[in-house]
């Protein structure tokens, strides 16, 4: 029933990439949207986006940060195992514009979603630049197959350990100012930082859509717990989104709901680290 | 024994009140997700049974909406044959152990019953009650009854959606032949009967036995698939002879007052989903969906998704439990016996009170939430007395979550990605004609998706008519065709 996992890869401490087999998302699955799984049977849902595809061999691929219970039970998962519920594809897609000069802004983990996003722009005939930042060197993820897709691609890290040292938003006032013409941003990592690109397009009209990441249960717009508020409006980013007009959303709010579970989401890794703990000195008793 | 007996059969029980159903006391059950009607025994079934007084007009029959022959499988139970009684209800629903338990029979078979004489001090029979005896020895003594299902008829049949429609269209077209496959978007079968009905109104396990017996009849089920999404619904059309879209109202409705998006406020829809599918009462232990630690909560709305969401609110444990209503108690959309199992269980009722606003505590969750008061005033376009704002006078309740529980509108995971499906442009619905037959010849459509949001057996009747034209459709490209039909639809007529 699962899906089955082909390739499992570590692109950086604590950061997997997974290739699962799952042919129907494969075909159907665009840039931007999403997929919903769960490791087993008393799992919780949680939303994932599509890092990329290949409708040929019926796989996706998933890249993932071990963050809480959920993320490390998935990244214990080996090549062979399968994933207990995968749902998807959902959301909308990435709109993805003609003949313009877009910028791909990603952060973190969110540079596994710029991979399909550059990659879509350039099959529309886009001139398409990419900046990724990461805190440091050995965190940042899918620099080479991201070069190989975007017209240039420019490398942040916070300890200046790679690239040039800062904030994604420094690289991109630059850009900007330097005169390079940018029609729209695309941008995708954390909420602090998407909401600082918005904040440092604006003045220069620039559209900006920002992939958001609100917690989620079902994902098909059944329960609002995704929802945002986009111009003054309540939105559910599940069907809806997940990417909205990035000068519209209302960020701050958006950081409250995402902080809600956290303490709820600590006991429940303490408790899952305790378990594994007193399940490895049982072995070692043994 | 003859079943042709022209007389009508002895009355051997004469009481005039229903045989009582034992239930757990409300002081302990508070403290448990476990049913709270516990269901007659053998001996209180039969005697309830046996006030059945075989009347020659068999109102309950036209009050059903799946059209059971209640007075024959009462008889049945009279005469303690119960694999019988079973049978005789699986011809028209396979589901009695969950109708026994959801169904509104009040409104229904009981309501329009004989015996149902309030002037003379004379309960209906207990009809759900025993349906659902039924429904639990089937279940305790492992009896496995299987309608039987007619030759293959070489035709295929999509199901998009496995809530109470999808369920009985699939079970009475798998009957007939057709080779039937459900698809879902959730990661268990069942649709409200598993996120929205709580575990204490409807043990999961139940809705697992009920669907297993679908699948015996070879219907097969297809789990994380969101059509529309996964699949277009075109294509669907293309590979299935018929489809029938049962997707039900899973798009919750909100207030639209200030504060709504605080942390602790909740669709009823997610919070039974937290709670109900995902089993977030069990966190951390064996589920690892979070629920909040409730102190003081108010659930907003009188319906029955409200009364399930205040009782399972209840269960988690907080200190109070408000039930915020701008109507009367006259007014209250909920089943009477869920308002009564509601206040049993303490829950407090602030009726004649009008949500303003939801106020931040500061930290951006909820704090409290105000609310007008209010009177009533001159009846309504619904024939209602409308409630009017009473000056001045404005409370606010101390709370640290909020549940909306006021409605909700059909789900638009599949239409929004099929625009040349005739919708209804204000309600979002799908449009069907008579047979419920979309603008697409082969795709038929029911339950709440049609209606914008109704009860279960409503859900389910409507199942039973789609399946009936879908299966005229499939056997002549007519849904309408007279001569099609391979034995008796039960169709109820009202419901058309």
């Amino acid at each position: 029933m699962g899906n089955k996992i082909v390739r499992a890869v570590e692109l950086a401490p604590r950061t997997r990439l997974f290739e699962i087999e799952a042919p129907h998302i494969a075909q159907r699955g665009q840039a931007g949207q999403f997929v919903i799984l769960r490791v087993n049977d008393q799992g919780e849902r949680i939303p994932l986006t599509l890092a990329n595809r290949d409708p040929g061999q019926g796989t996706i691929t998933l890249v993932f940060q071990e963050v809480g219970k959920t993320t490390e039970m998935l990244g214990r998962l080996q090549v062979g195992q399968e994933i207990h519920d995968l749902a998807g594809p959902l959301g909308k897609a990435t709109h993805i514009p003609t003949g313009k000069t877009v910028v791909c802004v990603g952060g973190g983990i969110g540079n596994a979603v710029v991979w399909p996003q550059v990659q879509a722009l350039k099959e529309a005939g886009n001139r398409c630049l990419a900046i990724l930042g990461a805190r440091t060197k050995e965190l940042l993820i899918l620099e080479d197959e991201i070069r190989a897709l975007a017209d240039e691609v420019i490398i942040t890290t916070d300890d200046g350990s790679y690239g040039r040292k800062g904030m994604v938003t420094h690289a991109l006032t630059d850009l900007i100012e330097g005169g390079e013409k940018v029609d729209e941003v695309i941008t995708i990592g954390p909420v602090v930082m998407m909401k600082f690109v918005c904040r440092a397009t604006q003045p220069f009209g620039i559209p900006t859509q920002a992939s958001l990441n609100p917690l989620m249960v079902d994902g098909t717009g059944m329960c609002g717990a995704c929802r945002v508020t986009v111009g003054g409006q309540t939105r559910f980013a599940c069907v809806e989104g997940p990417e909205f007009d990035g000068h519209q959303v209302d960020f701050d709010e958006l950081i409250t709901r995402l902080a809600y579970y956290q303490p709820e989401e600590r006991a429940s890794l303490d408790s899952y680290h305790r378990c594994r703990l007193e399940a490895a000195a049982d072995q070692l008793r043994h | 024994m003859s079943d042709e007996s022209p007389k009508p059969r002895k009355v051997l029980n004469k009481a005039k009140n229903k045989t009582p159903m034992r239930e757990q006391e409300a002081a302990a059950r508070i403290f448990n997700f476990e049913e709270v009607p516990l269901g007659y025994n053998e001996q209180e079934a039969t005697q309830e049974a046996l006030r059945c007084i075989d009347c020659k007009d068999k109102p309950c029959v036209a009050g059903c909406p799946v059209g059971i022959d209640i007075p024959a499988f009462l008889k049945l139970v009279g005469e303690k044959n119960y694999e019988d009684a079973l049978r005789k209800i699986k011809e028209k629903n396979f589901l009695p152990a969950i109708c026994g338990r959801v169904c509104p029979q009040e409104d229904q078979c009981e309501m329009v019953c004989t015996l149902n004489r309030p002037d003379k001090g004379r309960e209906a029979g207990a009809i759900g009650r025993v349906e659902r005896f039924l429904g639990d020895y089937a279940m305790e003594h492992n009896l496995k009854i299987t309608p039987t299902v007619a030759a293959p008829t070489g035709k295929t049949v999509a199901i998009i959606g496995s809530g109470p429609a999808g369920l009985t269209a699939a079970s009475d077209l798998a009957q007939k032949g057709h080779r039937v496959t459900v698809f879902e978007a959730l990661h268990k079968p069942g649709g409200v009967l598993f996120y929205g009905i709580p575990q204490f109104r409807l043990p999961k396990e139940i809705l697992v036995r009920e669907i297993d017996g679908l699948k015996d009849m070879g219907v097969e089920f297809v789990m994380n698939y969101p059509v529309g999404k996964a699949e277009p619904l075109d294509s669907i059309r293309e590979r299935f002879d018929a489809v029938f879209i049962a997707t039900g109202a899973g798009l919750p409705w909100f207030l639209g007052i200030p504060g709504e998006n605080l942390n602790g406020v909740y669709s009823a829809n997610e919070f039974l989903t937290r709670v109900n599918l995902m089993g977030g009462y069990k966190f951390p232990d064996s589920s690892d969906t979070p629920v909040k630690r409730i102190k003081r909560i108010a659930v907003i709305g009188a319906g029955n998704t409200a009364m399930d969401s205040a009782r399972t609110a209840k269960r988690l444990k907080p200190e109070v439990v408000y039930l915020v209503y701008r109507r009367s108690r006259l007014e209250m959309p909920a089943r009477v016996e869920e308002i009564h199992h509601a206040e049993q269980e303490g829950v407090e009722f602030n009726l004649l009170h009008s949500p303003l606003e939801i106020v931040n505590d500061g930290k951006g969750a909820v704090g409290a939430i105000r609310c007008q008061e209010m009177e009533l005033g001159e009846p309504d376009a619904s024939g209602r007395r409308k409630p009017v704002p009473i000056e001045g006078k404005v409370r606010e309740f101390a709370v640290d979550t909020v549940v909306i529980a006021i409605g909700q509108g059909p789900n638009p995971l599949l239409t929004a990605d099929c625009p040349e499906l005739d919708r209804d442009p204000k309600k979002g619905t799908i449009k069907i004609n008579e047979v419920m037959q979309t603008s697409f010849p082969n795709v038929f459509a029911g339950g709440d998706i049609v209606t914008g949001g109704a009860t279960v057996i409503l859900a389910m009747g409507q199942g039973r008519v789609a399946a009936d034209a879908m299966h005229r459709y499939l056997m002549t490209g007519n849904p309408r065709d007279p001569f099609a039909t391979v034995g008796d639809s039960g169709v109820c007529p009202n419901l058309l």
